[in-house]
């Protein structure tokens, strides 16, 4: 099986359950202003809940990445509304979207849908992750 | 019309540390300045997703004039962060601060476009940086 045919393939659900210290952790690490998100998740905390749903597919033997040589390539979101805070379980589902080769790097494109415990897509991904051609 | 966005922000020792622990990636090419040597990079280097965090802020505080902030009980911004894509570049390392750059339009709908990069030292880290907010 090549890795292409991995395409599809969904792990998870991974599920987080938010804390307000994780959001205080996580907004204090990024120098948010801790007054003005109180309980209420920040949208990029979305990496905190979203991101561990992809290490099954980093690990994934059949997509074989060099994870020596992984580097983020880019990112996107998309927060349809409902907010997330504290008390909030989230679950969130990666799939592999896209591998392919070009100019000697390969590209693993991942996306993630997050729903929260009422069932509601709180936050939408696409991460790229491009692994450098070997010396 | 558009507005002008521009938010500087500190990277001093600690922000890749403090990052690692609150996001959980701990990848030692943000932690451990031998290791990030022995692959190549020219040491520690700045998470993609702080950087990317700080395009985020700047993108929602540069929603338009007037109260960024609803008087309710949340406290929470008035605009609220509908999209966000980024797509990485430089790497970002712990001294010079990070500035964000970039404006943002207000649409028909209610919605505020942005298109941001991220630099450091006249580095790009981000570009083609692109936010959509809506009214929260």
């Amino acid at each position: 099986m090549t890795a292409e045919a991995r395409v599809g393939h969904a792990y998870g659900p991974f599920a987080y359950t938010v804390t307000r210290a994780a959001i205080d952790a996580y907004v204090g690490a990024v120098g948010e202003d801790p007054e003005l998100w109180g309980e209420i998740a920040p949208p990029m905390f979305a990496v905190v809940f979203a991101g561990p749903a992809l290490a099954p597919g980093f690990a994934d033997p059949q997509l074989g990445i060099d994870f020596s040589r992984l580097v983020h390539g880019g990112q996107e979101f998309r927060w349809p509304g409902p907010v997330v805070r504290a008390g909030d379980t989230v679950s969130t589902v990666a799939r592999v979207r896209d591998v392919r080769e070009a100019a000697g790097v390969r590209f693993y494109v991942f996306s993630t849908e997050s729903h929260n415990d009422r069932g509601e897509l709180v936050v939408a991904g696409v991460w790229t992750n491009i692994v450098r051609a070997s010396a | 019309m558009s507005h002008e966005i521009r938010l500087s922000v500190p990277a001093p020792e600690g922000t890749t540390e403090r990052y690692a622990a609150a996001s959980g990636d701990h990848n030692p090419i943000h932690l451990d300045e031998a290791f990030a040597r022995s692959v190549g990079l020219p040491g520690r280097i700045l998470h993609g997703l702080w950087t990317a965090a700080q395009v985020a802020r700047a993108a929602t505080q540069a929603a338009p004039a007037g109260p960024l902030l609803d008087n309710g009980e949340s406290g929470r911004p008035a605009y609220a962060l509908a999209e966000l894509s980024v797509q990485f570049r430089g790497m970002g390392q712990m001294g010079a601060p990070v500035t964000v750059s970039g404006s943002a339009e207000a649409g028909v709908d209610g919605t505020v476009s942005a298109k941001l990069e991220a630099t450091q030292d006249g580095a790009r880290l981000i570009r083609n940086g692109r936010a959509r907010l809506r009214q929260a």
